[in-house]
C-alpha cells in the first residue's frame, strides 16, 4: 500500500523545476550543434538526440530510486561510497585520456564518468556521519573525519586531473556550516579568497599597509572588555595573513600551471584585447551580450552556430540562452535554478533526520556550486572552470549524476510525509 | 541557546546562495543590456568565416598556348534568415533569371537552412554580376560571392580537357577537403590533375554589418588562413594540330590520336562528333550537357580513348613481325593468293584482286589478305601446338600495348580485347586451331583496340621495337616533370631488323606503285603507314546487320627519326585510303611542315560529311 501512495508525498514542484531544465537543456543543445543534415530533433547520431535518450534514462532512474527504501541509503552508504572510490582509483588506470585528463571510461561507444557519481556518493557517506548521535562538528577529531571524507575523492579527482570537478566539493563547506562547523571556518575561506586576488592584483606593500589597517581598526570596534583577550588572536590572523600574501605569489607561479594562471588572469582583466587565450572567452561573452534583452530568437543565434562559442553543447550552454533568448531567457534558467536550490533547502530544513537534512543541503550546495561557476565563467566573472551546468550541459554521466543526486533527495523527502 | 544558533544558519546558507544568484542576474544584464561595447559588437557586427577560393590553375598546351583559363564570375548567395522584403520580381530582372525558378531556389534555401548560405544563382557572368553588384544593397540576405569560372579561348578539345562542376554529396562523404558549393573536375584533365589545379582553399573571418557589407577582417586577419593559388600544368597536346584535326573530322564519325613517338607525348587527340567546351561552364552548363548526353552522335562519348574497334589490317603488321622473329616467314616468303585464302569450300578468306604471288613487302603494301592466312596459320599451328604457339603469340601482341589499360594520365580508358587461349577455349569447347580464328590474321575476330592503343602501336613500330606510355601531362608551374612511369621505355621482344623489313612495307603502301594509300603523299616526306578496313555490325531489331566498313589508317614520319605516329578511325567510311590516309596525311603535313599545300584536298575532306547517310543501305 505504501509503494502505491508514495507519489502522494512527492515534491512536484521539484520535479517540474527538474523536467523544465531537461527540456530547456535539450532544445538548447538542439539550437547549439544543429546540423543541417540532421535537421531532426529525435535524430539518434546527434546530440540533441542522444540527450533524449539521456533525459528518458534518467527519468527511468528517478522512478526507480523513488520505489527504493530509503534503509539503502542509510545503511548502504559505505558501500556506495567504497564502490564509488574504486572507480575512481581506477580510471587514471582503465581510462582513456580526454583532453589531457583521464576521467573517463570507454566501455564500447559508452562513456561513463565516475567524478559524476562520486557526488551524491560522497554526499551519503557525509549525511550518515553527521547522522550519528552525539557527533558534533566543533570536535576537531569529527572534523577531521569529515575532512577525510570529502577530501578523498577530491584527492582523487586532482589525480585526474580534473580541478573542476574536484573543486565542487568544498561547495560542501556550506552543508557543513549549517550542521556546526565553527564560523570562523567560514571567514578563514573567504578571507583566503579575498586575499589571493588581491595579492595578485595589489603590489604587496600596499596589501601589508591594508592588512595591518583593518586589523588595528578592527581592534577598536571591539568592546573594550574583551578587547585586551582578542588582541593575540587578531595578531596571529594579521601575521598568517601577510604570510599568506607572500606565499600567493609562491603558489601562482609554481604550483598553479601555465592555463590556470591563464584563466585567472582573463578574469582579473590582465590579458590583453586579441590574444588567443582571451578569443574564446570574448565569443563567449559576445553570444551571450548579442542577446540583448529579448534575444535573437530561437535556432537564430550566428555566434553559437558559427562555431565561435568552444564546447557550446556542453560547458557553454548558456550561451546558447543568453544569445537566442537574451535576458528573459537567461532571467527564467537562473530562476528555475534558483527556486529550485531554494526549494531544497526550504525542504531540506524541515527533514526530521539529520541524514535528510545534510543530504538536502548538499545537493542544494553541489548544484549551486555547479550553476554559479558554469555561469559565471560564461559571463567572465568567474575564471573558465569545464564543470558541466547541472540538467542542461550534454552528456550522460552528467545528467545521470545529477538526477541520482536530485531523486535520492525527493525519495528521502517523500518519506518524511510517510512517516507521518 | 545552541539550536537557536544553528536555525540561524540556515537564513545565512540561503541568502549566500541567493546573493550569489543575484551576483549571476545583475552580470548578465550589465552584458546584455547596459553594455554598449559588447551591444555594438553584437547588433552590428557578425563574425563570418568565410571560404576564399583559389584561382584554379589554367592549362596550356605544348607551345605555351593557353587552353584553359579563368574568369570572374558570381554566385548569388542567399541566408533566409536575413532577407527582408524581398523584390523578387527585380531579383529576377536583374539576373535574368525566371521568376519561377528563383521562387524555388529561395524556398530550398530556406529548407537547406535558415542560417548558412544558399546559392541562388550560380556562375553569373562577370559583366551582369558587376553591374549587379552596384543594386545588391536593396536585396538584405542576398549577396554576391566571387567565384572564377573557366573558359576556353580556342574552342577545342573538350573530352580532353574535361570540366568542372559541382561536387556530388557522395564526393564530399569521402574527400573531407570538399565543402557543399565546391567545384570539382568531372572529367578529362581536370579530373585528373584536380589535386593540382584545384590549389587549397582558404578561410577569413571578416566582420560583417547588418546588411552583410564588410566591415574589414576580424582581429586584423590572424586567425584567417591563407588560399593557396592552383598549379599551371602544361599539356603535350599542340594546340593548332588539335584544331586542325578537329576540323578535318568535322561531320564525321570517329577519332585521331597523334604521340610523338620518341618520348610518348599525345600530341592530338580527337574525338569526333566534339563540341564547344565553354557549352559546359556557368550557367549553361546544366542545360547544355542535358542536350548532349541526349544528342544520338553522343559528342560526350570520347571515342579516342574508349571507343572500341577492331584493328583490320593494319594489325598485319604485327602478324608479319610476329611472323619474322618466330622465322615462320622472312622477307623474301612469298604467298599465293587467288581472291582469297581457301581452307575449305566453307571456310574462306576473301581478298581484292592483285598479283599473286606476293612476297612480304607487297603484301603490306597491297595489304593481302591470303599472305597473313598463311602466316597467321604457320606461326599458330606450327608443330600441331596451338594452344602453346597462340598463347605465345598472344603475348607478342599484348607487348605492343594491346589488350589491357595503358596505364596512363587520361580520366578514362578501355582494355580493349586480345583473345587468350581461355577464351577460345570457351569459344570452341570441342577442338579449335589457327583456322578456327583465321580472323585474327587480318586484325578481325574478337579483337578489339582502342585508338590511342593503335596510335601507341603505331608508335612502337615508329621506334622500331619499344613505346614510352602515351600521356598528356608535360609540365606543372613551366616545370618539367618526370613520371618514370612515363620516361620508362616499355620493349618489345622482336628484332631490329624485322621491324625495318615492316616497316620498308609500310613505306611502300605510301610510295609504292600499287600502295593502298598512295593519296597519302607528299613531296619531300617519307610516311610508312597501313590502311585497314573494320567491318562492323551492329543488332538491329534483333537481326546481325553490317554497316559500312569503318575507315583505318595509322602512319607514321619521318621514316628515320620519327617526329609523329598518328592513328586516325573514321567510322562508316569504306576504305583505308578513302578518309583514313588521307586525314593522316594532311595532319602530318601540317605537323612537321606548318602549313598544307593540298587546299583541293584539304577542302574535299572537311566539307564531306558522312553523317547522313543512310547506314542500312551501305552495307557490301
Amino acid at each position: 500500500m505504501r509503494r502505491t501512495s508514495i507519489f502522494k508525498h512527492i515534491d512536484w514542484v521539484i520535479v517540474f523545476l527538474f523536467f523544465a531544465l531537461c527540456v530547456i537543456g535539450w532544445t538548447s543543445i538542439y539550437s547549439a550543434a544543429f546540423q543541417e543534415d540532421h535537421p531532426s530533433i529525435f535524430d539518434r547520431t546527434q546530440e540533441y538526440g542522444k540527450q533524449v535518450i539521456w533525459i528518458l534514462t534518467s527519468l527511468f532512474l528517478g522512478t526507480i530510486i523513488l520505489f527504493t527504501s530509503e534503509k539503502l541509503y542509510t545503511r548502504f552508504s559505505w558501500v556506495i561510497y567504497g564502490v564509488s572510490m574504486l572507480s575512481l582509483l581506477l580510471v587514471p588506470f582503465v581510462g582513456k585520456e580526454i583532453g589531457g585528463a583521464r576521467s573517463w571510461f570507454h566501455i564500447g561507444s559508452f562513456s561513463l564518468q565516475p567524478s559524476e557519481f562520486a557526488k551524491f556518493s560522497t554526499l551519503l557517506l557525509l549525511s550518515s556521519f553527521l547522522n550519528i548521535p552525539l557527533i558534533n562538528l566543533k570536535n576537531f577529531k569529527n572534523q577531521l573525519i569529515t575532512a577525510a571524507i570529502i577530501g578523498f575523492p577530491i584527492l582523487l579527482i586532482m589525480l585526474q586531473p580534473d580541478a573542476g570537478s574536484a573543486l565542487v566539493y568544498c561547495s560542501l563547506i556550506f552543508a557543513l556550516y549549517r550542521e556546526g562547523l565553527p564560523a570562523w571556518y567560514m571567514w578563514a575561506i573567504f578571507t583566503c579568497i579575498v586575499l589571493f586576488v588581491s595579492s595578485l592584483l595589489l603590489p604587496i606593500p600596499w596589501l601589508i599597509f591594508s592588512i595591518l589597517l583593518i586589523s588595528i581598526a578592527y581592534t577598536f570596534t571591539r568592546n573594550v572588555k574583551t578587547r585586551a583577550k582578542q588582541i593575540p588572536y587578531i595578531f596571529v590572523a594579521a601575521i598568517l595573513s601577510i604570510l599568506y600574501s607572500f606565499s600567493v605569489e609562491y603558489i601562482y607561479t609554481n604550483v598553479l600551471q601555465q592555463h590556470h594562471r591563464n584563466r585567472i588572469d582573463l578574469i582579473l582583466g590582465k590579458i590583453e584585447l586579441g590574444s588567443d587565450i582571451r578569443w574564446n572567452l570574448d565569443q563567449s561573452k559576445i553570444a551571450i551580450g548579442s542577446g540583448g534583452f529579448s534575444g535573437r530568437g530561437y535556432l537564430d543565434g550566428t555566434q553559437t552556430k558559427f562555431n565561435f562559442v568552444p564546447e557550446q553543447s556542453t560547458d557553454f550552454i548558456f550561451c546558447t540562452i543568453g544569445e537566442e533568448w537574451g535576458s528573459i531567457g537567461s532571467f527564467v534558467v537562473i530562476s528555475l535554478f534558483f527556486a529550485l536550490i531554494c526549494r531544497i533547502l526550504v525542504k531540506a530544513e524541515k527533514q526530521r533526520s539529520t541524514f535528510s537534512r545534510v543530504y538536502g543541503y548538499g545537493v542544494a550546495c553541489i548544484l549551486f556550486l555547479h550553476v554559479f561557476v558554469n555561469i559565471g565563467m560564461t559571463i567572465g566573472i568567474v575564471p573558465v572552470i569545464g564543470i558541466p551546468l547541472p540538467f542542461l550541459s550534454y552528456g550522460g554521466s552528467s545528467l545521470w549524476g545529477f538526477s541520482i543526486l536530485l531523486f535520492i533527495f525527493i525519495r528521502l523527502d517523500a518519506q518524511r510525509k510517510e512517516i507521518l | 541557546m545552541k539550536k537557536g544558533n544553528l536555525q540561524s544558519r540556515k537564513n545565512g546558507v540561503l541568502i549566500t546562495f541567493i546573493i550569489g544568484g543575484i551576483i549571476l542576474l545583475l552580470n548578465l544584464l550589465k552584458l546584455q543590456l547596459f553594455t554598449p561595447a559588447y551591444k555594438k559588437l553584437a547588433e552590428n557586427n557578425v563574425v563570418r568565416k568565410e571560404i576564399v577560393y583559389p584561382a584554379r590553375g589554367s592549362v596550356y598546351d605544348r607551345n605555351g598556348t593557353l587552353l584553359v583559363g579563368n574568369q570572374r564570375s558570381y554566385d548569388l548567395m542567399v541566408i533566409p534568415r536575413m532577407v527582408k522584403n524581398l523584390d523578387t520580381a527585380a531579383l529576377a530582372k536583374y539576373t535574368d533569371t525566371p521568376l519561377d525558378y528563383l521562387r524555388y531556389k529561395l524556398k530550398r534555401a530556406k529548407r537547406y537552412s535558415r542560417h548558412l548560405p544558399s546559392p541562388l544563382v550560380k556562375s553569373i557572368e562577370k559583366e551582369s554580376g558587376m553591374r549587379l553588384l552596384e543594386r545588391i544593397h536593396q536585396f538584405p540576405g542576398i549577396y554576391l560571392e566571387e567565384r572564377t569560372a573557366r573558359h576556353y579561348p580556342i574552342p577545342i578539345a573538350a573530352n580532353v580537357l574535361g570540366y568542372i562542376s559541382q561536387v556530388s554529396p557522395s564526393t564530399i562523404k569521402k574527400k573531407p577537403y570538399y565543402f557543399r558549393n565546391d567545384n570539382i573536375g568531372i572529367t578529362g584533365v581536370e579530373k585528373t590533375y584536380e589535386d593540382t589545379l584545384r590549389g587549397e582553399k582558404g578561410f577569413k573571418y571578416i566582420n560583417k554589418d547588418v546588411h552583410s557589407r564588410s566591415k574589414g577582417s576580424y582581429e586584423g586577419g590572424k586567425k584567417d588562413i591563407k588560399s593557396t593559388a592552383g598549379k599551371d600544368i602544361t599539356l603535350t597536346l599542340d594546340a593548332n594540330l588539335q584544331l586542325y584535326a578537329e576540323k578535318l573530322m568535322q561531320n564525321k564519325k570517329g577519332a585521331i590520336v597523334a604521340i610523338e613517338p620518341s618520348t610518348g607525348e599525345i600530341l592530338t587527340l580527337v574525338s569526333s562528333p566534339t563540341y564547344d567546351p565553354n557549352l559546359l561552364i556557368g550557367r549553361r552548363r546544366s542545360k547544355n550537357y542535358m542536350l548532349l548526353e541526349k544528342d544520338t552522335l553522343t559528342p560526350l562519348y570520347d571515342r579516342s580513348l574508349v571507343g572500341l574497334y577492331p584493328p583490320g589490317s593494319t594489325f598485319k603488321l604485327i602478324n608479319a613481325l610476329i611472323g619474322l622473329q618466330e622465322g615462320v616467314i622472312s622477307p623474301s616468303t612469298s604467298f599465293p593468293c587467288s581472291h582469297g585464302w581457301r581452307f575449305s569450300s566453307k571456310l574462306k578468306v576473301g581478298c581484292h584482286s592483285h598479283r599473286s604471288p606476293l612476297n612480304l613487302h607487297q603484301s603490306i603494301a597491297q595489304s593481302c589478305n591470303a599472305y597473313y592466312c598463311y602466316t597467321f596459320q604457320r606461326l599458330i599451328d606450327r608443330n600441331d601446338n596451338t594452344r602453346i604457339n597462340y598463347g605465345k603469340w598472344a603475348n607478342y601482341v599484348e607487348s605492343f600495348g594491346l589488350g589491357n589499360f595503358l596505364n596512363n594520365d587520361l580520366h578514362t580508358g578501355k582494355r580493349g580485347k586480345v583473345p587468350s587461349v581461355k577464351y577460345n577455349d570457351n569459344r570452341y569447347p570441342f577442338s579449335w586451331k589457327a583456322p578456327t580464328v583465321i580472323s585474327l590474321a587480318i586484325g578481325q575476330d574478337a579483337l578489339l583496340v582502342t585508338p590511342i592503343q593503335m596510335a601507341n602501336m603505331c608508335a612502337a613500330i615508329a621506334n622500331r621495337g619499344h613505346f614510352y606510355t602515351p600521356h598528356i601531362l608535360s609540365k606543372v608551374n613551366k616545370k618539367s616533370i618526370t613520371i618514370e612511369q612515363f620516361t620508362t621505355p616499355k620493349k618489345i621482344d622482336i628484332d631490329k631488323r624485322h621491324f625495318e623489313t615492316v616497316i620498308d612495307g609500310m613505306q611502300e603502301v605510301i610510295d609504292g606503285q600499287k600502295g593502298t594509300a598512295k593519296n597519302a603523299r607528299i613531296k619531300g616526306i617519307e610516311i610508312c603507314g597501313k590502311t585497314g578496313t573494320a567491318e562492323n555490325f551492329v543488332k538491329k531489331n534483333g537481326k546481325r546487320v553490317q554497316l559500312k566498313d569503318h575507315s583505318i589508317f595509322i602512319a607514321f614520319a619521318p621514316k628515320d627519326n620519327p617526329k609523329i605516329a598518328i592513328a586516325v578511325y573514321v567510322e562508316n567510311a569504306g576504305w583505308g585510303s578513302s578518309f583514313g590516309s588521307p586525314i593522316a596525311s594532311l595532319l602530318i603535313e601540317e605537323y612537321l611542315t606548318g602549313t598544307v599545300e593540298r587546299p583541293a584536298l584539304e577542302k574535299k575532306i572537311m566539307e564531306a560529311n558522312l553523317l547522313d547517310e543512310d547506314l542500312d543501305n551501305e552495307t557490301h
